[in-house]
């Protein structure tokens, strides 16, 4: 994928520390996230990386630390000045969170209908314009519930880019998706990005996809408590000397490990 | 493009109009979004309509900042544009505003949808239809009945298959949970029917009768009738929300292909447990109606906290006290089978899911009184011709 040339700063995360009574989920991580790049989140289960995000998206307070949006700390801001904030994000959940009870159309018109002072018909115009960008002209008047996975996180792609957000956030982008339709989904990251310039979180385990969406990749690791690794994809598989950050993209276990997974018992 | 929007969106931005013999020159400046999409559109518009202008330059050079949507808009113009055979130009378009333009594509905007738009229908049709789902809904209670008592048969002859611990489980959760609210309701009912009756029968001196009033009332019909409702509210409702969340989550089709009945396994417990804990919690509404009608007997009514008691005992008959429990029990099958029966019924989303849940609420409070007048009736027969006359 083609590098954004400039480097501006669109997010920070300042010591960011998390914790549940005795539980410490991570300590101290800090990054930048820069206007028009995709960045990814890896790690294994349970190394806070769906907590990271939901911070990052106002939906969790950490325990110490910051999130700095335009000089805003979010972390600490008004639920007004937050709800300015998420006007300018869009979140993919990881089912897609599509309202069962509306149609693809009513879905996308929502953001719409409640921050902007279109009218019906622009506001029909713009859900067509989506709708075709995603790949799903034609399915507005469908429900979730006649959708398939890849066609609802499509649809969910569709309403979180509604209000052409600065920021796109999405949780475990290609779960429970066949190889295909994944593969599908990440072409549509990519020229979203590069067509609307638009940022990108993307949470994911998924490899190839890793190597092929994103600019530059996080990893956070649960014994570390807090981030391993940074860099480039292609830089992290060749150069890291981390065993754990060379496991993972090697996809290999750590060393020794396969042995003693056969002989357990 | 590259500047970013401010977070209190109050982006600025300028369009400036330049005649020239037969072209006109629209200049952009500034930012162009969803915020001030309508503003700028009809700024455009109310410049461009009723003249004949044969050419029509749209100059982006300054433009700052532009969304998806403000690019949607200016498609929109060029192909209105265009249907008044005017020749208009996109021009100066940097890198990154061809890069939003290409992501629209004017054959999908106006494609037909594959399926046409829900509107709602006809009287006519709403009668028809609700006609036939009153009738699938009979049908469809009845074949479970069919399926619960095969179920609870099967329980029956064999007992090792009986999930004990969920059957406690439940018996706790609509049991005693849900005591503290019977025993409030009881009192409170007994307390405001002794009030009531007493402020009539003091008329003629006839105070002694409402402890008689209050006994009679709860155990025949309030004391089963009021805990019954409560039942449904707290308990039928939280059966049909959890056995529909399983159904959305899938947990039912899991139970089905790993072999289990879902009836046996699911619905079995859950109506056992009820069979149990209503008549029990019928008798705590009972007694503490009695009590609740005490408060008023002996602070109101000049009446020994002894006659009060002596005069509902001698109003009790055992009849009265086994049909009660018999007609609680009787309550308590019904709700919690159409509890689970409309949890069942859940296809797919949380849509669902609430309007099962109000519905085995709704069905269970009707059938609680279509029962209750089936009892009345039948009670008053089984009386007069029996030996308990």
């Amino acid at each position: 994928m083609t590098e954004p040339s400039e480097k501006k700063t669109v997010l920070s995360v300042k010591n960011l520390t998390q914790r549940f009574d005795d539980n410490i989920v991570f300590e101290d991580v800090s990054f930048d996230v820069y206007q028009g790049e995709v960045l990814v989140i890896v790690g294994g289960s349970g190394c806070g990386k769906s907590t990271l995000l939901k911070i990052m998206i106002g939906l969790q307070k950490p325990y110490a630390g910051q999130v700095l949006y335009q000089g805003t700390d979010i972390t600490r801001a008004s639920d007004e000045a937050l709800n300015e904030y998420r006007k300018n994000i869009g979140v993919l959940f990881q089912s897609g969170a599509l309202f069962s009870s509306m149609s693809i159309k009513e879905n996308i018109a929502l953001p719409l209908q409640e921050y902007t002072d279109l009218d019906a018909d622009t506001i029909d115009r713009v859900i067509r314009m989506k709708l075709g960008m995603v790949n799903l002209a034609g399915y507005e008047n469908h429900n979730p519930s006649e959708l398939s996975g890849g066609m609802k996180k499509r649809a969910g792609i569709a309403r979180a880019m509604a209000l052409d957000p600065r920021v796109l956030f999405l949780d475990e982008l290609s779960a429970g998706l066949d190889p295909i339709t994944a593969v599908e989904l990440d072409d549509l990251i990519i020229k979203t990005n590069e067509a609307l310039g638009t940022t990108m979180v993307i949470v994911t385990h998924e490899l190839e996809s890793i190597y092929k969406i994103a600019h530059r990749v996080l990893m956070l690791d649960k014994e570390a408590r807090g981030m391993i690794a940074e860099g480039r994809p292609l830089e992290l598989k060749e150069n890291a000397t981390d065993p754990r950050v060379r496991s993972f993209f090697l996809r290999q276990l750590p060393e020794n490990q396969d042995e003693q997974r056969f002989y357990a018992d | 493009m590259t500047t970013p929007r401010n977070i209190d969106g109050q982006d600025g931005y300028q369009v400036s109009f330049q005649k020239e013999n037969e072209s006109l020159l629209i200049s952009l400046k500034g930012e162009f979004g969803l915020k001030n999409l309508t503003a700028f559109t009809r700024e455009i518009r109310q410049a461009v309509s009723g003249h004949a202008i044969p050419t029509l330059t749209i100059d982006f050079s300054q433009v700052k900042y532009l969304d998806s949507a403000a690019a949607l808009a200016f498609v929109q113009m060029e192909q209105e544009a265009a249907s008044r055979k005017t020749n208009c130009h996109l021009a100066n378009l940097s890198e990154e505003a061809r890069g939003i333009f290409s992501v629209i594509h004017p054959d999908v905007l106006t494609r037909r949808p594959f399926k046409p738009e829900h509107t709602g229908e006809g009287v006519v049709q709403q009668i028809g239809q609700a006609s036939l789902s009153i009738g699938r809904d009979f049908v469809n209670f009845i074949t479970f009945i069919g399926d619960l008592l095969s179920a609870l048969a099967y329980t029956v002859t064999h007992p090792a298959t009986l999930r004990g611990k969920d059957v406690l489980f439940y018996v706790q959760r609509a049991g005693v949970d849900g005591l503290p609210i019977v025993i409030l309701i009881g009192a409170l009912m007994g307390l405001i029917m002794a009030f009531m009756s007493y402020l009539q029968f003091k008329q003629f001196g006839a105070n002694i009768y409402v402890p008689t009033l209050v006994s009679f009332a709860m155990i025949k019909e309030l004391g089963p009738i009021m805990t019954a409702i409560l039942v449904a509210g707290r308990s039928g409702s939280a059966f049909a929300a959890e056995i529909g969340t399983m159904q959305v989550n899938e947990e039912v089709d899991a139970l089905e292909t790993m072999g289990f009945d879902p009836v046996r396994f699911l619905a079995v417990p859950k109506v056992l447990a009820a069979v149990i804990v209503v008549p029990i919690l019928t008798v705590y509404a009972d007694v503490s109606g009695i009590l609740g009608g005490l408060i008023i007997g002996v602070t109101t009514l000049d009446l020994t906290f002894k006659t009060y008691i002596s005069q509902s005992i001698k109003t009790i008959q055992v009849f009265d006290v086994v049909t009660s429990l018999i007609k609680a029990a009787v309550f308590a099958g019904l709700i919690s089978a159409i509890g689970c029966q409309r949890g069942f019924q859940v296809r797919a989303g949380a849509q669902d899911v609430g309007k099962f849940t109000t519905s085995a609420v709704v069905a269970a409070i009707f059938l609680i009184v279509l029962t209750d007048s089936i009892f009345a009736v039948m009670l008053y027969y089984v009386k007069r011709y029996s030996v308990f006359a």
